[in-house]
């Protein structure tokens, strides 16, 4: 008995001193170091990123990124401001090239078509791949065509009554049905900030994308209308693909399966978001999370 | 200020914030009330400019929609009227109405013999005058073999008198109605022949070499059709412009090229696109000379550059919030100007196409080279017929000699100011009604 006991207490002693000298001798990472830690890859990709860069200018903003996001996973980025996590979102629909001095190296895979393709036209590619921005950015029309809009010039809707039914089943996506059935020819500009914000996401799922990027959606909201539009991403994450740039880790915490942190201009980090909060590898990132900067 | 001891510091020795603050308070309180005087007193200015140039223009130019008449006993002799007893509209048409008056005249003063004593009767008339029997008479055959009480104007240099811009007691030779008429409208009075009466004259006739036959109507309508025009054209080739500009021109060397001629162009002195049209429209491509077609084109290039610019400037105020909301779901470049951007711009680019417009119709100098400052009698009823504007109109009668110009310039000037404040009004209300907010 006491021998079986020995050998217990041995067994757990060596697996404890084992996991210790693993711990002691991995490798530490210098603090300096720009290459990405974690699994850059995915079992399910939908976009594929090599050795992404960006300028603006002589400027470089985005370094030898590479990155693969899966299919109807959330990812979010996060990292301190001017690290180039909405500049490289922005790449994904290329909504880049509305600045003249903006360009673009490398490869980014959709579905494994090259979105940077001479001959691809942005207009499939951004219907493809929607976005909601930062600030709520309503047009100045009625609550209904700015649903309306994107089925309307994408042709997605043969006649009033289907248009009607998109619009009705995108707002309720949206969460913004019940609030607004009532008022559809109101201006969308006169809602409130968090209903905007929704009247946008309903606006982007209208034309039924595979992707939606999202640009710190929720920064200028109150704390109520904030937790309507992380418990809508919950709710969108099994339809789409999402990308979410965050400032709140908290909300990257709550939101994404996984999470990228970007560090002026480079990827140091990505993994499932646990990890990256409980257990992070790399220094900066460590600091980061801690609040130790940024 | 008090000199006690400062309470709250955080530092001994050293006055707290708000003590700091306390005493500069009275220096800026003083900046503040200065300001507000100076704007004050520059409105006051303004305004008392406007005033000074409403009551002069007002005071001078109220008594041109009045006009003195006189009151004829007219037989409407068949005689005169008809001699060969035709009975047809071309013989009425052509007969001596002058002759009637004359006769009617004679009858009032019998003892008129004398030739220069019957030139001085006569003289009282406006020359006008026959053309209103004519009238009457083409309008209502039933007339002739008849005799009726009619109005008719009174000559210029009469109607001045009685709105009192001649002093009857200067010396005959200082005068334009010498003592023989002066009589003969004493006694016309005493018989209640003379009145001041409303005259639509002004707004119905064109120019005329008469300052009582003069009217506004053909410049009024000359300035409507080269402004129409000019809208017509500098409007969408203007919007045109400023969208490509803006939104599709690459941005290079050729783009700032062309930025840099448009914002000369809009400094070009007008009377240089006088010259150009003038070589160019007429000499060159053969249009007709003096008329609206030519006045729109020059005016059109005059007013291109004001409303690129301020069409450039009103597309760059569309917040790039809505740029990408239209981009960011797929929509074309162009159906994201169309859609979203131009409507936004739309308000901003009319109130800038609205003041150019207004700039257009005070414009004079390009359209003297190109020949609106004809005299021109006829009323235009075409872009190619020859016509002048308002503005010449009020150069015309301001050269013109006699005295009762003087209110028919101002009559005008009272119309060009009117269709400018109706113009910017229109500027505002249209500003107000697509005035949207994002």
């Amino acid at each position: 008995m006491n021998y079986v006991k020995d050998l217990e207490t041995k067994a757990n002693y060596s697996m404890t001193k084992k996991i210790i000298s693993d711990a002691l001798s991995a490798p530490e990472i210098d603090r300096e170091s720009r290459t990405t830690v974690g699994k850059i890859t995915s079992d399910d990709p939908r976009v594929v990123c090599k050795n992404v860069n960006v300028y603006y200018g002589e400027n470089r903003a985005i370094n030898d990124l590479s990155l693969e996001i899966g299919n109807h996973e959330v990812i979010s980025f996060i990292g301190p401001s001017g690290c180039g996590k909405s500049t490289f979102l922005r790449t994904l629909n290329r909504m880049n090239d509305t600045i003249v001095s903006c360009r673009v190296s490398g490869e980014i895979k959709i579905d494994g078509k090259n979105i940077y393709d001479r001959d691809l036209d942005v207009v499939p590619l951004r219907a493809m791949v929607g976005m909601v921005f930062q600030k709520p950015n309503p047009f100045p029309k009625s609550i209904y065509d700015n649903v309306a809009y994107g089925p309307r010039i994408h042709g997605l809707a043969a006649d009033k009554r289907e248009l009607d039914a998109i619009v009705e089943e995108s707002l309720k996506k949206a969460g913004l049905w019940d609030e607004v059935k009532d008022r559809l020819n109101d201006l969308g500009t006169g809602l409130s900030g968090g209903q905007q914000q929704r009247l946008c996401i309903a606006r982007t799922i209208a034309v039924n994308p595979e992707i939606i990027l999202m640009d710190e959606p929720c920064s200028a909201l109150d704390p109520i209308a904030t937790a309507k539009i992380e418990q809508l991403i919950a709710e969108l994450s099994e339809r789409f693909t999402i990308v979410i740039v965050t400032h709140s880790m908290q909300q990257a915490a709550r939101v994404s399966q996984r999470t990228a942190y970007f560090h002026i201009g480079h990827l140091i980090e990505v993994g499932r978001t646990n990890d990256i909060f409980t257990n992070p590898k790399h220094p900066l990132t460590e600091d980061y999370i801690t609040g130790r900067f940024g | 200020m008090n000199n006690t001891p400062l309470k709250h510091t955080n530092e001994p020795g050293k006055p707290s914030t708000f003590d700091v603050v306390q005493k500069s308070l009275a220096k800026r309180r003083a900046a503040e009330h200065r300001f507000r005087f100076y704007g004050i007193a520059g409105i006051v200015l303004a305004l008392a400019f406007l005033l000074v140039l409403f009551v002069n223009i007002f005071g001078k130019g109220y008594t041109a929609f009045v006009q003195t008449q006189i009151r004829l006993d007219i037989y409407f002799e068949r005689a005169v009227l008809d001699p060969d007893g035709t009975d047809t509209e071309d013989a009425l048409s052509k007969a001596d109405y002058t002759l009637l008056i004359k006769k009617s005249l004679s009858g009032l003063f019998p003892e008129v013999n004398s030739r220069r004593d019957k030139r001085n009767l006569y003289a009282l008339i406006s020359s006008g005058a026959s053309y209103k029997l004519r009238a009457l008479v083409l309008n209502d055959a039933g007339l002739v073999g008849k005799t009726s009480s009619v109005w008719l104007p009174v000559n210029d240099d009469i109607d001045i008198l009685f709105k009192g811009h001649i002093d009857r007691e200067a010396k005959q030779s200082d005068r334009r109605v010498n003592d023989r008429q002066l009589d003969f409208i004493d006694r016309l009075v005493a018989e209640n022949r003379l009145e001041k009466q409303f005259s639509s004259t002004f707004f119905t006739d064109g120019d005329s070499r008469e300052p009582e036959l003069a009217g506004i109507r053909g410049a009024l309508t000359g300035s409507l059709l080269t402004l129409l025009g000019t809208f017509l054209l500098s409007f969408p080739i203007g919007v045109a412009t400023a969208v490509y500009l803006e939104e599709f021109a690459p941005v290079n060397k050729w783009t700032d090229f062309i930025e840099i001629n448009v914002n000369n162009l809009a400094a070009v002195p007008s009377i240089v696109f006088g010259l150009l049209g003038l070589a160019m429209f007429i000499n060159f491509f053969g249009l007709p000379r003096s008329t609206p077609i030519v006045g729109c084109l020059v005016l059109t290039l005059m007013t291109l550059p004001t409303i690129i610019i301020a069409g450039r400037a009103s597309l760059k105020s569309v917040p790039p919030s809505i740029r990408e909301a239209a981009l960011g779901i797929g929509a074309s470049k162009l159906q994201t100007i169309f859609d979203h951007v131009l409507p936004l711009a739309i308000p901003g680019m009319l109130t800038g196409a609205i003041i150019g417009m207004a700039r257009a119709l005070g414009e004079t100098a390009p359209l003297l080279m190109i020949g609106m400052v004809a005299f021109i009698v006829d009323i235009p009823g075409g872009f190619s017929d020859p016509s002048t504007v308002l503005p010449v109109q009020i150069y015309l009668w301001a050269d013109s000699p006699e005295r009762a110009f003087v209110e028919k310039t101002s009559a005008a000037i009272m119309v060009l100011l009117v269709f400018l404040i109706a113009m910017n009004g229109l500027a505002v209300y249209l500003r107000k009604l697509y005035e949207r907010r994002w």
